[in-house]
């Protein structure tokens, strides 16, 4: 396989410029329902502001892969007098945290930056933040070809992650047999 | 949902479609339920008074600002329907907790809690919070509940002793006016925490969703351009932006200091300027915003030494200017009273009040035992006192009306600032204004802030600024306000008080008012709306918005139809509570050149625009006319209104 040029979408996150208003979390949860903005409800959110507004923390943090096991050490960070959890600038959805999951299934969530079909231009809630906390960038980085796994690999593969390899061939095995 | 806090029950009601359909919801369904439970002969510490959080139609909902709780109950200051409101994030989380509104009746044996997660409602012991500040309140609860994302609506001390103008304090809200804070705190209610995470629908998602980027595109707009020939923080969106200015020449030269007394017109200097934008450079932590909304008009404030909280809007200068202090002092004694729980205009003003007894000899070394000698340090013994109901403080809890009457020898001179027995803002002016003489005379909602706007405060000296003005003003329920606006002069004929005329002086408080009966229905923020000259909401949009969000057919007349009902209905509460005409008065000194026969004639026209009676009851007609014959009945059947 070769190198070749993928377009990276990123948020920068400038945490000094959030307001803590929570437009982020509403318009996400409203543009990924379905039918689409027929609701909304921050809990299915995948951005989310980490706030303790007594304390000035105020991190916006959007959802990034889906990881098996939780970290090892999980660590304290003071910045400028203010502690962080180092699960508040984390953007994995993991077993050690109810953040990221779809409330109902329990399944992970992950930022699409708005790329569901038809795609937008940038991702909504960085059009909602007009205090600029969030703003969208764009990067070009060369990178290993890679063959992107079909819909139904992606879902075998979690389904393997949860109840192993083994027990999944099994399970197709015995379907199979049904007919 | 219906808590009884006297017997421990929890009821879960639906919320009656037909009753939205007719008030739409908040302020509008609150009234129509204390109309409908509340007998007027019941005391506000009775068991049966309500107090109803109420969130708005539309909260919940992607339209930006629209996150209002508006709180209901009767007043034990005015004795009448208390309505104060609160931003935040309450409104929104009791909505994603599948709830419109928490109406909390009874009272209970022991101080207690609630706590709302999605279906699981318990009322549980709060023994272990009694005497805590209001905002350390929500934080402990936030921990022991292991929910940091709760929402909490918290009483200080003021509320559990019953102060008469004691808050209900939420995150960086708080709804001050009115006494709200001491029915709760009477009821045995130390706080309501809630937890949501359901969904909030729409009926019509695309076109809601394009309303709201329409609201959005123009606060941006908005933003970008500040109105003209208006002082600042009327030209910027949002509630007053306190906490971002730097500049107080406007409020600490024309408004008065001390116990709403004193003028002082060349306070503003270089050196204050400097030393004020350096205090609050110090202590401004962050400029935060309510739910989903980009304005940011409240701040984290963080003096060393004292706890942090959060503030807004007017209170950065109410207890410096009623102490004659500096902005220092007002931050710090403003910890203090957001701990206690304590309204942030009436508290500086009864604190002045006293004073100004003592320097008259009314109230004498004997009232204040151990009282230090410097200004600042009375006011934080004043505050420790009232909130404990110590001594002196106990009558000064009652707010400037009740106390002046307990303590007598002329005190009742002293207590000049009210309406309706609620301290005002301290201003006096020179010349009567006609529209907003009637604003303070007959509005319900105790509040200039909560009645005026849209419309200039003050003519525009050019006729070039008045076109300039009017041309991009879309806003107008009709052209004929723009007309009114370039007609109005600063001097001559056609200025106050004559002009605007009486007829139209009418016409104008009437669309500022139901601006705000909207708002308060649907949970909108007047800082995006009623409060502001050219908002973002106005009387066009508002009724798509209702349509496509909520499903309800509506349009500009059926929306004006059923503010009318609501503002009837708040009315016709207070009627029932004896609220007539002879109440409906500024204070006397509000204005220095005043105009009784004119005065006269504005009520007399304002009444009759609005179908009551000359003694300011609505007439059976017009009650008939907004499906209210249920409340002429009821008048008639009290001889409130005469039959025949």
């Amino acid at each position: 396989m070769g190198k070749v040029k993928k377009k990276i979408k990123t948020i920068r996150i400038d945490v000094d410029k959030c307001n803590g208003c929570r437009a982020c979390e509403m318009i996400c949860s409203a543009f990924h329902a379905k039918p689409r903005y027929s609701s909304n409800n921050p809990e299915r959110s995948r951005i989310r502001v980490m706030r303790d507004p007594l304390r000035d923390v105020y991190v916006p943090v959007y959802a990034g892969e889906y990881t098996a096991a939780e970290c090892a050490g999980r660590d304290q960070y003071v910045i400028d007098g203010k502690e962080y959890d180092a699960c508040g600038f984390c953007r994995s959805s993991c077993p050690s945290r109810s953040l990221f999951k779809e409330p109902d299934s329990g399944l992970p969530l992950k930022c699409d930056m708005c790329e569901d079909d038809p795609a937008l231009e940038k991702p909504l809630c960085v059009q909602w933040c007009i205090n600029d906390a969030l703003i969208y960038e764009e990067r070009e980085e060369e990178v290993e070809e890679e063959t992107k796994p079909g819909e139904m690999e992606i879902g075998l593969e979690s389904l393997a992650d949860k109840y192993g390899l083994q027990k999944v061939m099994e399970t197709v095995a015995r379907m199979s047999k049904k007919d | 949902m219906e808590i009884d806090l006297s017997r421990g029950s929890i009821e879960r009601v639906e919320t009656d479609p037909k009753l939205t359909e007719l008030h739409l919801g908040g302020l509008g369904t609150n009234a129509k339920i204390l109309w409908d439970r509340v007998p007027p002969e019941t005391d506000p510490f009775s068991p049966d008074n309500l107090l109803i959080f109420g969130t708005g139609l539309l909260c919940g909902t992607p339209a930006p600002g629209c996150n209002r709780t508006m709180l209901s109950t009767l007043s034990p200051q005015t004795r009448l329907m208390a309505f104060s409101m609160m931003g935040g994030f309450w409104a929104p989380e009791l909505k994603y907790a599948g709830y419109d509104k928490v109406i909390i009746r009874g009272k209970s044996p022991k101080l207690v809690y609630l706590w709302i997660h999605n279906d699981k409602v318990e009322i549980r012991d709060a023994s272990h919070l009694r005497g805590k500040g209001a905002v350390e309140t929500q934080d402990i609860l936030r921990r022991e509940l292991k929910e940091p994302k709760a929402q909490v609506a918290a009483i200080g001390l003021a509320g559990e002793n019953r102060v008469y103008f004691a808050s209900i304090e939420q995150g960086r809200s708080s709804a001050s006016r009115q006494g709200l804070g001491a029915v709760m705190g009477d009821k045995g209610l130390k706080a309501i925490a809630v937890r949501g995470t359901k969904d909030v629908n729409v009926a019509r998602p695309a076109e809601f969703m394009e309303l709201c980027n329409e609201v959005m595109k123009y606060i941006q707009f908005r933003e970008a351009n500040p109105v003209p020939g208006v002082i600042p923080i009327l030209g910027r969106l949002g509630s007053p932006q306190e906490m971002a200015i730097h500049d107080e020449k406007w409020h600490t030269e024309n408004f008065m200091w001390g116990n709403a007394r004193t003028r002082r017109k060349d306070f503003w200097t270089d050196d204050i300027h400097k030393a004020w934008t350096a205090t609050m450079d110090s202590v401004r932590t962050r400029l935060i915003s309510c739910y989903n909304c980009p304005i940011k008009c409240g701040a984290t404030i963080s003096v060393p030494g004292h706890s942090t909280y959060m503030m807004k809007c007017f209170s950065k200068l109410t207890y410096v200017m009623a102490a004659f202090s500096d902005l220092d002092f007002g931050f710090k004694i403003a910890s203090r009273a957001t701990e206690y729980g304590v309204d942030g205009y009436s508290t500086p003003q009864v604190m002045a009040f006293a004073l100004e007894l003592y320097e008259a000899g009314i109230l004498t070394d004997d009232d204040f035992p151990g009282m230090p000698a410097d200004t600042e340090g009375r006011f934080y013994w004043l505050l420790d006192r009232i909130v404990r109901r110590e001594g002196i403080g106990d009558i000064l809890a009652n707010g400037t009306h009740w106390a002046a009457l307990a303590i007598g020898k002329g005190a009742e001179a002293y207590a000049h600032n009210n309406i309706k027995k609620h301290e005002q803002l301290p201003l006096k002016l020179s010349m009567l204004n006609p529209i907003y003489f009637l604003m303070y005379c007959t509005g319900e909602k105790m509040n200039i802030t909560q009645i005026e706007g849209q419309f200039p405060q003050a003519p525009f000296p050019t006729m070039e600024e008045r076109e300039a003005f009017v041309k991009d003003w879309f806003q107008v329920p009709d052209d004929r306000y723009k007309q009114y606006f370039l007609d109005w002069e600063i001097r001559g004929e056609r200025s106050n008080p004559y002009y605007p005329t009486v007829d139209i002086s009418v016409d104008i408080v009437d669309w500022q008012e139901k601006m705000h009966y909207i708002d308060d229905a649907l949970g909108l923020c007047a800082g995006l709306s009623s409060f502001h000259l050219k908002p973002p909401y106005h009387i066009h949009n508002i009724p798509k918005l209702i349509a496509a969000g909520a499903g309800i057919d509506m349009d500009e007349a059926k929306l004006t139809q059923i503010t009318k009902r609501n503002r009837t209905l708040v009315r016709a509460v207070n009627i029932g509570r004896g609220l007539r005409r002879a109440d409906e008065k500024p204070p006397e000194d509000h204005w220095k050149k005043r105009f009784p026969e004119l005065e006269e004639k504005l009520l007399d026209a304002y009444y009759k625009f609005k179908g009551w009676d000359p003694d300011g009851i609505p007439t059976k007609e017009t009650l008939a006319e907004l499906g209210l014959s249920y409340v002429a009945k009821d008048f008639e059947a009290k001889g409130i209104i005469k039959n025949g």
